[in-house]
């Protein structure tokens, strides 16, 4: 009697499509998506963006700067993207490079200071040496520990002679004076150690891996957020904001479906209201909506979080027409491909949640690869989080939102230029 | 629409200075390969309420959905008022009652009449007033603040129907208003229309069952296979399909081959192991009644029935109304 119960669940299983998506092919997606971002995919492990302005010149902030360049866990940038208005442009200043942290460009930037080179070893970040500064993002809580931790590893392994040297004069300085004979000893091993780091990276062995920290002076300074009460408040606010905004949104432009079932469509049709008047009407009512439910999200940040809400009023109002305006545009797409509220559903949740998860609803994308940060490109996730980033965490003014304010309206229009296309089919029979 | 409609054609129509509430002349409309109206005209007199009697799949809610613009038709015009259909003059006078339960659900009866009358852009007073009177009419003012979800099926219906008259049309288009309601909602219903009836309304009703197109309808088209096949009052129609004659209803009992046999040989019809006979005189009965014991079947019942319009759709097509 067993059997024929299975056969009859699965007959039923196989002819309900729905279910064979949201079973099969959703979590599929988000696995592949999770193993992408954390997995076993080696070549494209994300690496951590930095800028390095080499202020010293020395032969020992250059060698650290060449074996920043070398490792492989980092992108050293010493001079921006080449544009139109600036096609050869120089190195990075310390204020270009902390400007371009600000802006969220990268993550990091380290500032040899002039002088450095002199004593690169330093133990103690309290000493009048001039030490290297780590400026951040705090919005980034994993990127500056570990380009500090890789600092510590690159002085360790691309200035051995250095840190010999440095070493000889700290044991005479506070051990007592070498005899003739141990300096000899100790110069033979500098100028073999000078003669290793001369040849090319193949020919050496043996380099030393140790990660002791605190060789190598750093004061860390975020240069964003570094007031902020709740660093990562805002960021989460817009990103599960988002995420439920679409799913909000296609709820609710799913009621076009439920009214063409009915036959509620049928009747307003036949009355004075037109199709693109319909879809409007619709279209402005799920802006509202997802307008309201954004403005409730960040007034609870607010009273919960200490979010700096009242301060970012314009900024806020802006990202938020137009986040709204996007969701609510693909909410009306969504709604007039599918056929059945089944379909909606079974749709929006695979969409959304791979929107979600490359788009940075789910996790910040600075952890993706550069491959999925490039994705996340196309999802109104990206955009948005990205341009209410710019406002409650880099206080950035209104004008600076002109990017993601021209994308989020774009996808707006076109998606319900397609949705208008799309509803033709319930218009006449 | 066959020769028939054309020729029951009220000549002083025509000549009428006012257009017509309805004026339908040689519709088509065909999907893919079904021709759902074939070639229907007709026209409509102002107060009047044409029925269109046909079975499920006739093409009467294509021929009402036509009308009411939300079908374009492959040929053919039709005009409300003078006005081409789908045209907003011709929305503005047309009310439309559809099968479905074409409601809000999540709305009270009060908010769904309000929702439609903004729809036919009707505000203030005016819109008040007309909430009130479909209230009213639906005897449904003791629910206006239910929710339209939790009302029983007749309630709906009737709601339904005062949705499509909200704006206060001149002509209304009632399609099967009754499917599926008991007999004292049905009743109710009825009682809604005649009452629209006696203020002059003009009204086309579809529906399946002969009852309520010889209750409400002055004249009645049938409909099959998206054709008129006939137009006429109630009498008219089975006068020219049976004149004087009268029905024989036999029940006979013996082998069926043998009974089918003996009524096809006797000019009758076999429905659903009944006999039915034609017959200009009672006397002819005898005739029957000698026939049968002749052929040794055995009569178990007979009555006689005047023909109704069932009567005149099987004469007509050779099918049953409700096939």
């Amino acid at each position: 009697m067993i059997i024929p119960i299975v056969r009859t669940a699965l007959v039923a299983l196989r002819r309900d499509r729905v279910s064979l998506v949201l079973s099969f092919v959703v979590p599929i997606a988000f696995f592949t998506i999770f193993a992408v971002v954390f997995g076993e995919q080696h070549d494209t492990v994300p690496k951590i963006k930095i800028i390095v302005v080499d202020e010293d010149q020395s032969h020992s902030s250059q060698q650290l700067v060449k074996g920043l360049e070398s490792d492989g866990s980092l992108t050293v940038t010493t001079k921006p993207a080449p544009t139109k208005d600036q096609p050869q442009p120089g190195d990075y200043t310390a204020v270009t490079a902390e400007a371009a942290v600000k802006a969220g460009d990268v993550s990091v930037a380290l500032i040899v200071p002039q002088g450095w080179g002199a004593n690169p070893i330093s133990f103690r970040v309290d000493s009048d040496e001039p030490a290297i500064q780590l400026l951040n993002d705090a919005s980034d809580t994993i990127a500056p520990q570990m380009v500090a931790g890789l600092l510590q590893k690159v002085a360790m392994t691309a200035m051995p002679e250095t840190m010999a040297e440095q070493g000889m004069k700290y044991s005479e300085q506070y051990v007592g004076g070498f005899t003739p004979e141990q300096h000899k000893k100790i110069n033979d091993g500098l100028e073999r150690l000078r003669q290793t780091e001369s040849q090319p990276d193949s020919a050496r062995t043996g380099t030393a891996n140790s990660g002791s920290g605190g060789i190598i002076a750093v004061k860390s300074r975020s240069v964003v957020g570094e007031n902020k009460k709740s660093p990562m408040v805002s960021f989460e606010a817009a990103a599960i904001g988002v995420m439920f905004l679409l799913f909000t949104a296609s709820g609710s432009a799913g009621a076009l479906l439920d009214e063409a079932e009915s036959g509620a469509l049928d009747r307003v049709l036949s009355s004075r209201i037109t199709m693109s008047g319909l879809l409007t009407g619709k279209l402005v009512f799920n802006i509202l909506l997802a307008f309201t439910q954004l403005t409730v999200m960040f007034l609870w940040a607010w009273a919960v979080f200490h979010l700096d809400f009242f301060s970012h009023i314009p900024g806020f109002i802006v990202m938020g027409l137009c986040t709204a305006f996007a969701v609510a545009a693909f909410g009306m797409l969504l709604a007039s491909i599918c056929r059945t509220r089944a379909q909606l559903g079974a749709l929006s949740t695979l969409l959304i949640l791979v929107m979600s998860a490359i788009g940075g609803s789910m996790f910040p994308r600075f952890l993706m690869p550069d491959a999925m940060q490039k994705a996340g490109l196309w999802t109104i996730n990206a955009w948005a989080i990205d341009g209410f980033t710019k406002v409650f965490w880099r206080d950035l003014p209104v004008t600076a939102l002109w990017q993601q304010v021209s994308v989020l309206l774009a996808i707006g229009i076109l998606l319900f230029a397609i949705a208008r296309r799309i509803a033709r089919r319930w218009e006449y029979a | 629409m066959g020769d028939r409609t054309s020729a029951n054609s009220n000549p002083s129509i025509s000549a009428s200075p006012s257009p017509l509430p309805l004026q339908i002349d040689t519709l088509i409309k065909r999907f893919g390969q079904v021709v759902a109206v074939d070639g229907v005209s007709l026209e409509l007199r102002s107060g009047e309420c044409l029925g269109l009697l046909g079975p499920n799949g006739a093409g009467k809610s294509t021929l009402i959905r036509t009308i009411v613009g939300r079908v374009i038709p492959d040929s053919g015009r039709v005009t409300v008022f003078g006005a081409a259909a789908d045209s907003p003059a011709a929305r503005a006078t047309l009310g439309w009652v559809p099968q479905d339960l074409a409601l809000y659900p999540r709305l009270t009866a009060k908010e769904n009449l309000r929702a439609f009358g903004r729809y036919y852009g009707m505000t203030g007073k005016k819109l008040d007033e007309a909430v009130a009177w479909c209230l009213d009419w639906a005897a449904l003012q003791d629910r206006a603040g239910e929710l339209t979800r939790n009302l029983s099926g007749g309630m709906k219906r009737r709601l339904n129907m005062a949705a499509g008259l909200i704006h206060q049309p001149r002509l209304v288009l009632m399609d099967e208003p009754t499917v599926g309601v008991d007999p004292q909602s049905r009743n109710r219903i009825f009682e809604m229309i005649e009452a629209l009836r006696t203020r002059g309304m003009t009204i086309v009703y579809t529906t399946h069952y002969m009852e309520e197109a010889e209750r409400l309808c002055d004249r009645i088209a049938i409909v099959d296979h998206g054709h008129i096949i006939a137009l006429d009052t109630k009498e008219a129609l089975i006068h020219n399909s049976f004149a004087s004659r009268t029905q024989v209803i036999a029940r006979l009992d013996g082998p069926a081959g043998k009974v089918s046999a003996w009524v096809a040989q006797r000019g009758g019809r076999l429905v659903d192991a009944t006999a039915e006979f034609t017959i200009e005189r009672p006397t002819e009965i005898a005739g029957l009644l000698e026939g049968a014991a002749a052929a040794g079947l055995e009569l178990v019942d007979l009555s006689l029935r005047r023909p109704n319009l069932e009567s005149v759709f099987l004469h007509l097509t050779g099918r049953e109304l409700r096939d």
